[in-house]
């Protein structure tokens, strides 16, 4: 099997792929990136928290127009996850189209391949997909 | 004696793009009709403001054409908050004491820029390197979500329709249907094209819910506005004291943090914030404006500044423009000017832009698309990152 590294250093591969965040030790709030203080409560120690892999579809777009050589549509969504927390990423496994996807929509975790580099690395990318 | 502070000139050019010209000359033309508006010179200025996003050090190269002073320059940069900042900027130096007459500048020249953001082509990547502070091998746009403005607005208009009912596509298409016929009655604008809501709807779609004449173009124009200060205004000619506009609240705010915002920006709490600031401050309501122009980048984006300014029942912006409130013949007049979809929206200059609007508006000066009687104003501007300006105006007896 290919080597594979994550797409951003918060999703965590292995037998259960999940994502991680950064955990404020004083006020639990969550952060996806590297942060040198909280921005809620100004505190300094953080810790890793494996969030949930269910939610919900709080706000969507379907995106037309983008950078070149980005397939187009796509779905860019924020998912409010169960256990607390919220995400961007795209809704996957779906049809972008109005009909097709929902404000509030139940969606899962998943992985899947987005990338190889010249040494046959793959980037692993996730996505939240329907239930 | 009042510390109040006051507009004594304005000026903004028309919005459009000027490939003969550079963001000086533009910046140049507002201030040197703004001064000439309010019956002075830069040679009576203390302090100069100017603010750019994409054009560093404007003010400095402003004053080789119009005037080296020798006066303090602050040269300002906020997103789309910027030209508001400025205006702010002298603002607070009259407030403090420290200048009597300012001259406060916004000003970009962007052409046919695009996408601002989420715009790097994707292309081979020789060797996945983790980098930044994500850790990111590729870059994130497209795979984790969209970062270009007609999406995450576009988002940030759908978050509040899965939050309350009566909000959909067809309502956001409404604002763009009012602000492109706004539009035509306002000679400064980019655009001055009328379309029906069927039009806009089944136009071309940038970002669902945002059609193509649902997103503000990008273009290049300058305004101006000149402050003076209580004291100094009472020394000046009663015609210029009739002209003048008072600057009940001038705030400015940045994003709490909120739950959401390690997702997404958060547009809305620093508005609610900067509103009930400046409705205080003033010691005015929202049922005593007269009109209003909002930052409605997106149509997405105007309607969840009903909310969040106050100007509707709290979750009922949608019933807001179903009834048509914010249209120029409606209970509360929103974007009279064509808004940043028809107007345009230079990023630098949208700020004070805003400001000469309320300001033409409430000297009756505003022509085809004045609203009569007008008294009091607002003017809101937001930044992504984020900035909030609002500045509220007032006809008054100096």
């Amino acid at each position: 099997m290919a080597k594979q590294v994550p797409i951003v250093d918060y999703l965590v591969l292995g037998d259960q792929p999940h994502l991680e965040a950064h955990e404020c030790k004083e006020c639990g709030a969550l952060y996806w990136d590297r942060r040198n203080a909280c921005a809620k409560c100004g505190k300094t120690e953080f810790a890793n928290k494996a969030v949930g892999t269910t939610g919900l579809v709080r706000s969507y777009a379907i995106v037309h127009q983008a950078a070149p050589g980005v397939p187009v549509p796509y779905v860019s969504a924020v998912i409010e996850l169960d256990g607390g927390g919220q995400v961007k990423c795209n809704v996957v496994n779906v049809d972008p189209e109005p009909d097709k996807v929902s404000l509030g929509m139940k969606v899962q975790f998943t992985t899947f391949v987005a990338g190889t580099d010249d040494e046959g690395t793959e980037a692993v990318c996730f996505g939240f997909e329907p239930v | 004696m009042s510390d109040a502070v006051w507009v004594l000139g304005a000026d903004m050019t028309k919005v459009g793009r000027y490939p003969d010209k550079d963001i000086v000359d533009l910046a140049a033309e507002a201030s040197l009709n703004a001064l000439a508006d309010g019956g002075v010179t830069i040679h009576d200025m203390n302090i100069l403001a100017a603010g750019t996003q994409f054009s560093g050090g404007l003010g400095q190269q402003l004053q080789h054409q119009i005037g080296q002073t020798g006066i303090p320059v602050y040269n300002v940069t906020n997103a789309c908050a910027t030209g508001a900042t400025a205006v702010r900027t002298v603002y607070m130096s009259i407030a403090a004491g420290e200048s009597d007459m300012g001259l406060a500048v916004g000003a970009e020249q962007m052409g046919k820029m695009g996408l601002l953001a989420g715009n790097a082509a994707r292309g081979d990547t020789n060797v996945f390197e983790p980098s930044g502070r994500f850790g990111s091998v590729l870059p994130a746009d497209g795979w984790l979500g969209s970062g270009t403005m007609p999406a995450v607005f576009g988002q940030a208009g759908m978050e509040y329709a899965y939050e309350h009912d009566g909000v959909g596509f067809e309502q956001f298409a409404k604002v763009a249907q009012k602000n492109h016929e706004h539009s035509a009655l306002n000679p400064l604008s980019q655009y001055r094209k009328v379309f029906s809501l069927e039009e806009i709807m089944e136009a071309r779609v940038i970002s669902y819910p945002n059609t193509l004449p649902m997103c503000c173009p990008t273009g290049d124009a300058a305004a101006a506005i000149v402050l003076v200060s209580d004291a100094k205004l009472k020394t000046l000619s009663l015609e210029q004291q009739k002209r003048a506009v008072k600057i009940s609240a001038s705030i400015l705010t940045s994003d709490p943090w909120t739950e959401g915002s390690a997702a997404q920006p958060d547009v809305s709490t620093l508005t609610r914030n900067a509103a009930k600031q400046a409705y205080e401050k003033a010691g005015v309501g929202p049922e005593d404006l007269d009109l209003v122009e909002l930052h409605d980048c997106f149509a997405t984006a105007e309607l969840i500044h009903y909310d969040n300014l106050g100007l509707c029942e709290p979750g009922g912006a949608g019933a807001f423009i179903d009834s048509r409130a914010p249209w120029r013949d409606g209970s509360m007049p929103v974007n009279v000017s064509g808004g940043l979809i028809s107007k345009g929206h230079p990023i630098g200059m949208t700020g004070a832009g805003g400001v000469f609007e309320i300001t033409t508006q409430l000297r009756g000066e505003a022509g085809d698309r004045q609203i009569e009687g007008a008294k009091v104003g607002m003017a809101h501007v937001i930044g992504l990152g984020s900035a909030c300006g609002i500045h509220l105006l007032e006809k008054s007896a100096a």
